[in-house]
C-alpha cells in the first residue's frame, strides 16, 4: 500500500492571485505612476509606429523641400500639408522629426539598458557568489567606474570611437554596468544565504544553474528599478553627448541632436525647431522617472505592508 | 539506480562518524562548534539528534554532507560513509554522493523551495544533475515522485510555484526531491518545526515510511523529544557540541543517564502534570568561546558536585553511553 492511500485527502489550497496582479494593482494606485504609463506607451506606440503615422519622411529628402525651411507652427507647404510644430532648415515637418527621433533615443537608450543590465547582473551575481578576491576585485572596479562623471567617460570614449548609434550603444553600457553590478551584488548576498540555495547545494546541482538558475532570477527585483531609473539616464545622457555634437549621425537625428540644430535659431525667434524636440524629451524622462519610483515602492518588500 | 552498487557488507553502517570537530573562525579565533563527535548509523536505522539551540546539531548535519562554508571548517575527525573517507574525496567526488546518496531535508518549507521556479522545474533539475534522462522520463518521475509522498493531483502541483502551496505540502515536496534517487542517508534538519501539529504528525509518518521501504537511514535533528521518541531507534542528547546521552531512544527517554537529557525530558509538557509549572532547566546554553572548562553542562546542573570542574568521563552501560561523573541511577528521576 502506498502511503498516499493512508493520508486524508488535502483540499485543494486556495490559489492565490498571481504576484503581478498584486503589484499591478498596488502601482495603479499612484494616479501620477499611471499617467506616467500612459505617457510611455503612447510615446512607444507613437515611436513603433512611425513610418505609418507621420505626415512626412524626416529622412527621404527627395520629400523635403528647402522652400519650406523654418516654417513656424502651423503654416502650410506647397504641397498642402500643415506644418504643426514647424519645420527646420532643411525643410523637415518638425512633428515628423520628433516621432522619428523619439525612436532613435529609445531605441539607443533601451538597448543601452538592456546590455547593461545582462552585463552588469551576471557580473554582480558573479562576485556575490565567488567572494573573496574576485569579489573584491570587480567591486573595486565598480567604485572607480562610479567615481568618475557618466558624462566624461562617454565623451573620452565617443571621441575615440566616432559617432554612430552602435558606438553610443556601447559608451552607455561601459557608464551603467557598474550601478547593476552593484544592485545586484547586495541582493545577491543575501539570498544566497536563503534556505533553498542551501537545499540547492545540497541536491549537488551544476555550479551554473545554481547561480544563473535559481540566485539570478531572486535577486532581479532590484534590477528592475534600477533599470528603469537607467533607461531615462540613458536618454538624458544620449540627448547630451548628441547635443554635443558626437552622439548619433546626422542623419539619423534623435531629439538631442534636433534640439541642437535648433539651438542656431533659438535667438533669432524660430523657437519652435529646439523647444518642441526638448518638451518631448522632457515629457518622456518625466515618465519614466514617474513609473520608475512608483516601481521602486511597490517592489520594495520594507514598505509593502 | 544511479550510484553503482558499492553497498559494503549488510552489517557495515551506512554512516561511521569519528571523533567530528567542527570549527568556526569569529574575531581571529577558531571555536569549536562541535567537538567530538562520534556517531554511528547502519542501514534503516533511525537516529535522533537533539539539543537546543546553538548545541550543534544543525552544523553536525551540515557537516555529514559536507556543507560547511568558510568562516567555518571540519577540523579534525573522520566521516565514513559507504565505506568511503568522505574527507579524503575531492569536492566532484563529494557532489557525486550529495544529492543522490546522501540528501538533506531542511526546517522551513516556505524557504527551501526556490520560489521563482516552478515544482516540475525544481524535481527535474534534481533528476538529472545526478542522472542522464530524457526531459521526458524525467518529467514522469517527477510526477511519481510527487505521488509517492502522497500529493493529491499531482499534474496541478507540478506545474505550481511555491508560493501557491501549503506549508504541509512544500516539505512534502522537499522530501519527494531528497528521496528521489533512493539516498542511503537522509538527514531531516527539524523539517517539521514550522509546520502546525497534525501536518506534523503526517509528515514524520511519511518520512518514516519512505525510508523503511527504500531502507535508507534517518538522521532526525529537532529540538522536540516528543517527536523523536516515537519515531527513532536510537538517540543521541547533544549539548555544547557534544553528544552528552546515546543509547536506544526507549531507555533513554525512561531513565536518562545525564541530568541534561533528564531536564531535557523533564521540560516537555506531556510529561507533567496537569495544571503544574512546566519543569525547566535553569540558565542558557553558553555561546561558542565561552564554554566552561570540565563538564559543559555543570552550570545548570542540579546534579553538580565540586569535581564537576573536570572533563567527564564516558560512562558506559549496557550499550549506553553518557558523557557524566555521577549519572544518573533510575532512583534519581523521580
Amino acid at each position: 500500500m502506498t502511503p498516499a492511500a493512508t493520508l486524508p485527502e488535502e483540499p485543494v489550497p486556495y490559489r492565490a492571485d498571481p504576484v503581478w496582479r498584486a503589484h499591478a494593482r498596488a502601482f495603479f494606485r499612484s494616479p501620477a505612476a499611471g499617467l506616467g504609463l500612459v505617457i510611455l506607451v503612447a510615446v512607444a506606440l507613437v515611436a513603433a509606429l512611425a513610418p505609418w503615422i507621420t505626415p512626412q519622411d524626416p529622412y527621404d529628402l527627395a520629400s523635403l523641400d528647402v522652400m519650406d525651411g523654418t516654417q513656424p507652427p502651423g503654416s502650410r507647404s506647397f504641397a498642402g500639408l500643415t506644418y504643426w510644430l514647424g519645420t527646420d532648415a532643411q525643410g523637415r515637418d518638425m512633428l515628423s522629426a520628433i516621432v522619428y527621433g523619439l525612436r532613435v533615443s529609445l531605441v539607443v537608450s533601451l538597448s543601452a539598458t538592456l546590455i547593461a543590465a545582462s552585463v552588469g547582473s551576471c557580473i554582480g551575481v558573479l562576485a556575490a557568489n565567488a567572494g573573496g578576491r574576485l569579489d573584491a576585485v570587480l567591486m573595486r572596479l565598480v567604485d572607480l567606474q562610479l567615481s568618475f562623471p557618466a558624462i566624461l567617460i562617454a565623451l573620452v570614449l565617443l571621441a575615440a570611437f566616432g559617432r554612430g548609434i552602435d558606438k553610443v550603444v556601447i559608451a552607455l553600457v561601459t557608464v551603467q554596468w557598474a550601478y547593476y553590478a552593484r544592485a545586484i551584488r547586495a541582493q545577491a548576498l543575501v539570498e544566497r544565504r536563503r534556505e533553498y540555495m542551501e537545499a540547492a547545494r545540497a541536491l549537488a546541482l551544476p555550479r551554473t544553474s545554481l547561480i544563473f538558475r535559481h540566485l539570478l532570477p531572486n535577486c532581479l527585483a532590484p534590477v528592475i528599478v534600477v533599470a528603469t531609473m537607467q533607461v531615462a539616464h540613458a536618454i538624458a545622457l544620449e540627448a547630451t553627448l548628441s547635443f554635443l555634437g558626437v552622439g548619433v549621425p546626422v542623419t539619423e537625428p534623435s531629439l538631442g541632436l534636433l534640439i541642437k540644430n535648433g539651438y542656431d535659431y533659438l535667438l533669432s525667434g524660430k523657437y519652435w525647431i529646439s523647444t518642441f524636440p526638448g518638451l518631448a524629451l522632457v515629457a518622456v524622462i518625466v515618465a519614466i522617472n514617474l513609473v520608475g519610483d512608483r516601481l521602486r515602492d511597490v517592489l520594495n518588500p520594507r514598505l509593502s505592508a | 539506480m544511479s550510484a553503482p552498487d558499492r553497498t559494503p557488507p549488510a552489517n557495515a553502517p551506512v554512516l561511521a562518524v569519528e571523533n567530528l570537530q567542527v570549527a568556526f573562525r569569529a574575531g581571529g579565533r577558531e571555536h569549536l562548534a562541535v567537538q567530538g563527535l562520534d556517531l554511528s548509523v547502519s542501514r534503516g536505522e533511525v537516529v535522533g539528534l537533539v539539543g537546543e539551540s546553538g548545541s550543534g546539531k544543525s552544523v553536525t548535519g551540515l557537516a555529514l554532507m559536507g556543507l560547511i562554508d568558510a568562516p567555518g571548517r571540519v577540523a579534525g575527525g573522520r566521516i565514513v560513509f559507504e565505506g568511503r573517507d568522505l574527507m579524503g574525496l575531492s569536492e566532484a567526488e563529494l557532489r557525486r554522493l550529495r544529492g543522490a546518496r546522501m540528501a538533506m531535508i531542511f526546517q522551513d518549507p516556505m524557504t527551501t523551495l526556490n520560489p521563482v521556479l516552478r515544482v516540475e522545474t525544481q524535481i527535474v533539475e534534481a533528476i538529472t544533475a545526478h542522472e542522464r534522462v530524457s526531459a521526458k522520463a524525467a518529467r514522469a518521475r517527477a510526477r511519481e515522485a510527487l505521488v509517492r509522498v502522497g500529493i493529491p493531483a499531482p499534474d496541478e502541483r507540478l506545474g505550481a510555484y511555491p508560493h501557491q502551496l501549503s506549508g504541509g505540502m512544500r516539505q512534502r515536496i522537499a522530501i519527494a526531491i531528497a528521496l528521489l534517487h533512493r539516498p542511503a542517508l537522509l538527514i531531516a534538519d527539524e523539517p517539521t518545526t514550522a509546520l502546525d501539529v497534525t501536518i506534523q504528525a503526517q509528515i514524520l509518518a511519511e518520512a518514516q515510511d519512505l525510508c523503511a521501504e527504500m531502507g535508507t537511514a534517518l538522521i532526525w535533528i529537532t529540538h522536540d523529544l516528543a517527536v523523536v521518541s516515537g519515531l527513532a531507534d536510537r538517540l543521541l542528547v547533544m549539548y555544547a557540541g557534544r553528544v552528552v546521552e546515546a543509547g536506544p531512544v526507549a531507555e533513554v527517554v525512561e531513565a536518562p543517564l545525564h541530568p541534561y537529557s533528564a531536564g531535557l525530558i523533564g521540560s516537555a509538557p506531556s510529561r507533567n502534570k496537569r495544571g503544574a509549572r512546566l519543569a525547566q532547566i535553569p540558565g542558557l546554553a553558553p555561546p561558542l568561546g565561552r564554554r566552561p572548562p570540565g563538564c559543559a553542562f555543570a552550570p545548570r546542573c542540579f546534579n553538580v558536585r565540586p569535581d564537576c570542574s573536570e572533563p567527564p568521563p564516558l560512562v558506559r552501560r549496557s550499550g549506553r553511553e553518557a558523557l557524566c561523573r555521577y549519572p544518573l541511577s533510575e532512583t534519581v528521576v523521580a
